[in-house]
């Protein structure tokens, strides 16, 4: 059945599901009331059709999960990557057995424990020490258990003092603590999480990583779904790219990200930063945009090392009018170092004031940078104070490319353009 | 401990009417479950616990003044406001309970689409939780009996068998209810119009003693029946213990409870999908 040392093994897993087509509307009165009597009967057969299926084709039917098959070590973390609507939620339901597969078979070894959402189960009425027995055995914990974590829980979240007040007067950052918290204590032998660490504010999300990082050193297998394409690569042992419900590419986390972003090069080189999630607290949203283009001005997210990258940044003052402005872009690796800063003050670049829509263009020549995952910062300040400023706006990966000339790459975080001489004393 | 476990997702899987191992590996959330419904219930009012003698008292104090004064209907030779509150305390049980669980699974369908963790608690967790009102009107009913002195009779020993009876109804109705509602909301608007005329099909204004003798084993096929009168035999003594009620209605709440537990068990694989 499942061998010693697999924790998980999926064969031929699909999921269908029927997504509504649009009615007819009636044109005329006879029309509509042919309609409003037949109304009960069609709702009866959609109702009912929602979880039936025909053997042959129909147009309303969605594959979510097409002949999956995969197996996952024990204490594999693997990644699991795609566009949205990939099938990658679905995948991780039916592992939870929150939904049933319409084909195919899964087997899994241990207790799973799913982490779909922070908080679930969470009642607001009810106080902190009380959600989290309950959200702890939602989440598949026993009492005895949750009496033993119970400090370090509270202790995690950072509310012992309110431990006795209803959740309902948390604020939200104070729920997401507890939520994770709970969860973050949860102990099964295999953990489904599902892009949980997009929530909260960066520093949250940094300790919700790091957090993970040890849930995967204690050898339990995880499977993780995300669009941090850091939190993947710095997480995972091996990664699959979905797309459309089947396997598109499965392997070691930079070649799969690689070929997961070449593919998607055209859509993601822009990223809008009027809503964005990775903004400071307390900003005014100037930065309206960041895109990415190579030195034609054509856009694009994966470079070849050495080659060079535009940045174009969008600025809306929105009306008001700032004195001596400065826009500084930060670019942070994988592991969250900063490798390089490239600011208008560094340069030297002095502009008089912004008090309409501009474009700010920052050309990177020649980047040199090892292959990999980069973040960037964007900033935006005038007379010094920071106005804006936006963490994780955009990110861009380098691919190999033989710039020396021998088929080989160095180590480190940047690759120098160097030359090397050997001679004889005599020589010299 | 379940370290080793092994689970097998497949379609339509191993079906089975109940898994009692995994609802025992379970039962801290089910205690947990109840407790949230009875903390949250009361939660914010100024009454508090005293809505659940509310309730039954004025429904029994409208009752006595339009079929007891006006209606003159019959009583039993008790009087009227005893002989109907209690009925009242097992039909206000019953009916708040329904009201409670057909809805539950859709009020918590957050919760199902994000775990898994048996479902049978759902729609159950309303109906257990509910036992603590029936308790606290239950013992208002001890307080009116001392009032009216009326003392309980030899046939009080079955109580604790009604009481269940009255609970396996409710969980048969509510399994079957629950899990339709889901996929069809139409039960949701009918649940309120269906409970009004289950009380007037039951004897809570009126007691089964009107009905002719060669209907009774068919009239006890709704098994509130027998349970409202065997409450009123065991604590009031009016008539003796009515068995005929009791054995068609014992047989029909354990054939809707089964039913209903396997029809909630088949659909429930759905209940994420269509929710």
């Amino acid at each position: 059945m499942l061998p010693e040392g697999l924790s998980i093994r999926v064969e031929n897993l699909s999921k269908k599901y029927r997504i509504g087509i649009k009615d007819e509307i009636p044109d005329n009165f006879l029309a509509s009331v042919g309609k409003l009597l037949k109304e009960p009967i069609k709702n009866l057969k959609r109702l009912k059709g929602l979880t039936r299926f025909s053997d042959r084709e129909e147009k309303d039917v969605i594959w979510a999960l097409k002949d999956i098959s995969f197996e996952v070590k024990q204490g594999e973390v693997l990644g699991i990557i795609g566009p949205n609507g990939a099938g990658k939620s679905t995948l991780l339901k039916i592992l939870s057995r929150i939904t049933e597969p319409t084909s195919g078979s899964a087997i899994v070894r241990g207790r799973v424990g799913s982490l779909l959402e922070v908080g679930t189960g969470m009642h607001p009425e009810l106080t902190g020490r009380e959600n989290i027995y309950l959200s702890g055995t939602i989440l598949g914990m026993k009492k005895a258990e949750i009496d033993r974590k119970f400090e370090e829980i509270v202790e995690f979240a950072e509310l012992s003092k309110f431990i006795d007040t209803p959740i309902k007067r948390y604020s939200s950052g104070m729920r997401v603590r507890l939520g994770f918290a709970i969860a973050a204590h949860l102990e099964p032998e295999v953990l489904l999480v599902d892009e949980v660490l997009a929530v909260g504010d960066v520093a949250f999300q940094r300790k919700s990583i790091g957090r993970m990082g040890k849930i995967a050193r204690e050898g339990r297998t995880v499977l993780f779904v995300s669009h941090n394409m850091a939190a993947i690569e710095s997480l995972c042992n091996r990664v699959i790219y979905l797309r459309e419900g089947k396997i598109v590419k499965e392997g070691k986390p930079d070649e799969v990200i690689t070929a997961y972003l070449k593919e998607y090069a055209d859509g993601l080189p822009y990223s809008s930063l009027e809503r964005h999630p990775g903004r400071r607290r307390g900003m005014e949203p100037v930065l309206k945009g960041i895109r990415l283009l190579n030195k034609e001005g054509k856009p694009q997210s994966v470079f070849r090392v050495g080659e060079s990258i535009l940045f174009e940044i969008d600025l809306d003052p929105r009306g008001e009018r700032y004195g001596k402005p400065r826009v500084s872009l930060s670019i942070r690796n994988s592991l969250g170092i900063q490798v390089s800063k490239l600011a208008t003050w560094i340069e030297g670049i002095k502009w008089e004031k912004i008090d309409s829509r501009a474009r700010a263009k920052c050309l990177w020549k020649d980047c040199r940078l090892v292959p990999g995952l980069y973040y960037v910062n964007v900033s935006f300040s005038s007379d010094i104070p920071i106005v804006d400023y936006v963490e994780n706006a955009i990110s861009f990966y380098i691919e190999e490319a033989d710039i020396y000339g021998s088929g080989k790459l160095g180590t480190g975080i940047f690759l120098p353009d160097f030359h090397w001489e050997i001679k004889p004393y005599e020589e010299n | 401990m379940g370290r080793n476990r092994i689970t097998i997702i497949r379609p339509s899987g191993k079906w089975s009417l109940i898994n009692l191992k995994e609802l025992r590996e379970y039962k801290d959330l089910f205690y947990f479950l109840v407790l949230r419904d009875i903390k949250i219930l009361y939660k914010q009012t100024i009454l508090g616990f005293t809505w659940a003698i509310i309730r039954p008292v004025f429904s029994m104090i409208v009752f006595s003044v339009v079929f007891g004064k006006l209606a003159r209907v019959s009583s039993d030779g008790v009087p009227y406001p005893i002989f109907n509150y209690t009925a009242l305390v097992p039909w206000t049980y019953f009916s708040a309970s329904l009201t409670g669980s057909i809805q539950s699974l859709i009020s918590n369908v957050n919760i199902l689409t994000k775990v898994y963790f048996p479902r049978v608690f759902v729609p159950l967790t309303p109906i257990t939780a509910k036992l603590l009102d029936f308790a606290i009107s239950f013992s208002v009913l001890l307080i009116m009996m001392a009032w009216y002195n009326i003392w309980p009779n030899a046939n009080i020993i079955f109580l604790p068998a009604l009481i269940f009876l009255m609970f396996i109804t409710a969980s048969g109705i509510s399994l079957w209810l629950s899990a339709l509602a889901v996929q069809y909301r139409d039960v949701r608007h009918a649940t309120q119009f269906i409970v009004q005329l289950l009380l007037y099909a039951a004897p809570v204004v009126w007691p089964a003693s009107l009905i002719p003798a060669k209907y009774r084993l068919l009239y006890g096929l709704y098994p509130m029946a027998g349970v409202i009168e065997g409450f009123r035999s065991s604590l009031l003594g009016t008539r003796p213990m009515p068995w005929d009620l009791l054995l068609s209605g014992t047989l029909s709440a354990f054939l809707i409870f089964f039913t209903g537990l396997s029809y909630f068990r088949k659909k429930e694989r759905i209940f994420a999908d269509v929710a």
